[in-house]
């Protein structure tokens, strides 16, 4: 678990180009939206992408996101439950 | 109709020319096939939030932006026009490899778009958050021109009184691969200072945002006043002498009264020619500088042979790197440029102290 936390940061920093950010910088239950690490709706689109494509889960409701992407630990634990790949 | 003036200019190019307080007082002296740009504190300029999504050609022009608009005094202006020959070439490389190596899936919105010819007039105008008429113009290396007319055309008609209007290229890795394999770039490094020496086919490339504020009110620290700027696709060498013959006549103007002759010549022995027969032939009594060995080719070089000319005209100084001849004219009252890119899309620019 603690492996796929460090690896969702990396490609949050990475994908998204936060470039002042680093993995120290972002806690496991920081918001990643709004007051938190400060991501946007497009930011949203391109982490149900990532879901998709890195581990094989497809959102069909996007409302869904607004829990799943509330933090680090929120995303990682759904990842662990609905892996394909 | 009124007369145009241009009321502030920025430059991003490979030569450290974002300072205005500077004229090209120290030159770089690249060696490469393409010329890097140097670059200001972009984190100054623009809010890192806003930042990481853009490329560079929108930074830069962002910058630039925001130097013109400073420089000019004025809080917000009515237009932005944009002349950009390959648009935000970055991104779209990005897309399109994203597209061919996930076999059309997963494709994420970011690169999409910020990817299209337009985004850099939409991001400048959300950054200086102008309302206003906003037009990009991509008409290969007659982009910039266009952008130019469209202004010169709104503001002597007083449609409108300020207008940014500005040229951008980036280069993009693939593209330039490209441009490389169809010879138009040069095989081996050159230094800057050696281009014109260099007797090979192919240019030498480079990036860069020339931004200014021109408007149809002069100020006292205007730099000069845009007279005329005219586009050919094709001209015929032969009719080349004769256009601008009749450029200026329509104008009252002979060869002679023209002070300082900017030539967008690029070191390629191919088409170097058009440059050639004017260098050599009616401006040979003329004061000729070139500017593309400083700022590499790109669609919108011109963009810097036009801040080139109206740093000239503002400070009455040619700086001794663009320097073609050993002739000195008295004064720069009068300035033409002319450009083309591989014999196409030439273009007239006539510029005069106001």
């Amino acid at each position: 678990m603690d492996a796929l936390k460090q690896e969702l940061k990396e490609f949050i920093i990475e994908q998204l180009n936060l470039e002042d950010v680093n993995v120290e910088d972002i806690a496991n239950d920081d918001p990643l939206f709004g007051d938190g690490l400060g991501l946007d709706s497009i930011d949203a689109l391109e982490l149900i992408v990532m879901l998709d494509k890195n581990y094989g889960i497809k959102l069909t409701d996007p409302k869904q996101g607004r829990a799943i992407f509330e933090s680090i630990d929120t995303m990682a634990a759904y990842i662990t439950e609905h892996r394909a790949n | 109709m009124k007369q145009v003036y241009i009321n502030s200019v920025a430059s991003i190019s490979a030569q450290k020319t974002f300072d205005n307080a500077e004229f090209l007082n120290d030159f770089i002296d690249h060696e490469a096939v393409v010329f890097p740009v140097v670059n200001p504190d972009y984190k100054a300029f623009i809010p890192p939030a806003a930042a990481r999504r853009m490329a560079k050609g929108i930074k830069m022009s962002i910058v630039a932006s925001k130097i013109a608009l400073q420089e000019s005094g004025l809080d917000q202006v009515d237009a932005i026009i944009t002349g950009t020959g390959m648009g935000c070439l970055r991104d779209s490389e990005k897309f399109l490899s994203a597209l061919i190596d996930n076999d059309e899936q997963y494709l994420t919105p970011t690169a999409f778009i910020q990817s299209t010819h337009n985004t850099v007039g939409g991001q400048v105008a959300l950054e200086l958050q102008c309302k206003g008429y906003n037009f990009t113009y991509v008409h290969a290396s007659n982009s910039f021109e266009s952008a130019l007319l469209d202004t010169k055309l709104l503001l002597s008609n007083e449609e409108e009184n300020n207008i940014l209007v500005g040229g951008v290229d980036e280069i993009g890795e693939h593209t330039f691969k490209l441009q490389e394999l169809v010879g138009h770039v040069k095989k081996e490094p050159v230094k800057a200072s050696e281009l014109f020496e260099s007797n090979t086919s192919g240019a030498v490339y480079g990036e860069g945002a020339n931004f200014f504020v021109l408007s149809n009110e002069k100020q006292n620290n205007s730099y000069a006043e845009l007279v005329r700027v005219k586009m050919f696709n094709t001209l015929p060498k032969d009719q080349l002498t004769e256009t601008i013959e009749t450029f200026l006549a329509s104008h009252n103007l002979k060869i002679s009264d023209i002070d300082l002759v900017i030539l967008g010549a690029n070191g390629d022995a191919d088409y170097d020619d058009y440059y050639d027969i004017l260098s050599q032939g009616v401006f040979k009594e003329t004061q000729q500088a070139y500017y593309k060995h400083i700022s590499g080719e790109f669609n919108t070089a011109s963009s810097f042979g036009f801040w080139l000319a109206a740093k000239t005209i503002q400070s009455q100084i040619l700086p001794a790197v663009v320097k073609r001849n050993d002739l000195k004219s008295t004064g720069f009252k009068t300035v033409l440029l002319y450009n083309q890119y591989r014999n196409e899309n030439h273009s007239f620019t006539l510029l005069k102290q106001c």
